[in-house]
């Protein structure tokens, strides 16, 4: 999402009795945009003729969501593994864990949950009702992420959905699909991998993929990792 | 914000981890936050997650209040879907508002 808005607050513009795009301030210059940007910058205009929020606010939002990534994510597994004290913070207060590494989250931002995946449980993650996300930890999600296939599938049949994701399930562990449809976020912190005792946090890290933080996979093993 | 004030505009949790609960099958119209798949279904309290603003109130301008509080239900896999290909102890959870809840009748 970009911001473009131009002088949202031109009463002259705040007919809505037709949807004609060049309505809408700073949308005439932007014929070639697809459907669901046209659609996003008529949203942002609404909200800010509204005044719900300012271009600014919008703009801040959509700078510090891309500002972060699963590199960020992998930073505090990476902790979580190398520390057992911290790993207990953050499981029992992931935003406090999280400040302690410089990770703020903003207000308002939707409440943190983080969930272990051990050997006898693994968790994974899916919004079935739109593509929520720990957007303000790990950025934005990936395009599959949100799509209908997924957001379907995770729930009937997630032990098939993480085979083709390369990742076998063993019978002997139990499976929980976390569907995050409310007010929380769902962050995995995954298993550390064999064979990883006596690694930096910084060589740690480039074990823990995003997806391991969504729970489809798991983490690299070094073996992997040194191949790849 | 007095405590007072703060009872007026949240409802007090109903359940307790442990407790089992039916989701109510309902479409209020609009926006709201129940996934149909688990309306109807019978599930056990697994926590409490917090006291949020009404999202099917937000979502068209509201106040949200009172605010519900959010529990985390679990669900059988195998109840949910006839045809589940895992082992029976395989969960669904689900984050459901208290005013889709109802005590399981027995």
């Amino acid at each position: 999402m970009t911001s473009n808005i131009g002088n949202g607050n031109d009463p002259s513009q705040a007919g809505h009795s037709g949807h004609d795009h060049a309505e809408h301030p700073g949308m005439a210059h932007d014929e070639e945009a697809g459907y669901y940007a046209v659609r996003a910058r008529a949203m942002e205009s609404l909200l800010v003729e509204k005044g719900i929020c300012s271009p600014n606010e919008i703009q801040t939002m959509v700078d510090r969501i891309e500002a972060r990534s699963p590199a960020d994510g992998a930073k505090v597994v990476a902790r979580a593994w190398s520390d057992p004290a911290y790993k207990s913070r953050l499981l029992n207060d992931p935003d406090g864990a999280l400040a302690d590494l410089g990770y703020r989250m903003p207000e308002n931002s939707p409440k943190l949950d983080v969930v272990e995946n051990t050997e006898s449980i693994h968790y994974l993650v899916v919004c079935t009702l739109c593509s929520c996300y720990p957007r303000n930890l790990l950025g934005r999600p990936p395009d599959w992420y949100k799509s209908l296939a997924y957001r379907s599938r995770a729930v009937v049949d997630p032990r098939g959905v993480m085979r083709e994701f390369g990742f076998q399930v063993p019978d002997s562990t139990e499976v929980r699909v976390l569907d995050s449809t409310a007010d929380l976020r769902y962050l995995v912190l995954p298993r550390r991998p064999d064979g990883t005792e006596g690694m930096s946090e910084e060589q740690l890290a480039e074990l823990i993929t995003r997806d391991s933080m969504i729970g489809v996979s798991e983490a690299r093993s070094p073996q992997t990792a040194t191949a790849s | 914000m007095t405590l007072q004030e703060k009872n007026n505009e949240e409802d007090s949790p109903r359940f307790r981890p442990g407790d089992l609960v039916t989701v109510r099958v309902d479409n209020p119209g609009g926006h709201f936050r129940t996934p149909t798949y688990i309306q109807g279904q019978s599930g056990r309290i697994e926590k409490l997650c917090g006291i949020f603003p009404n999202p099917e109130s937000l979502a068209y301008g509201g106040t949200g209040l009172p605010a519900q509080p959010l529990y985390r239900v679990e669900f059988p896999q195998s109840q949910v879907w006839s045809d589940y290909g895992g082992p029976a102890k395989d969960k669904i959870y689900v984050d459901v508002y208290q005013h889709w809840l109802e005590p399981l009748s027995t």
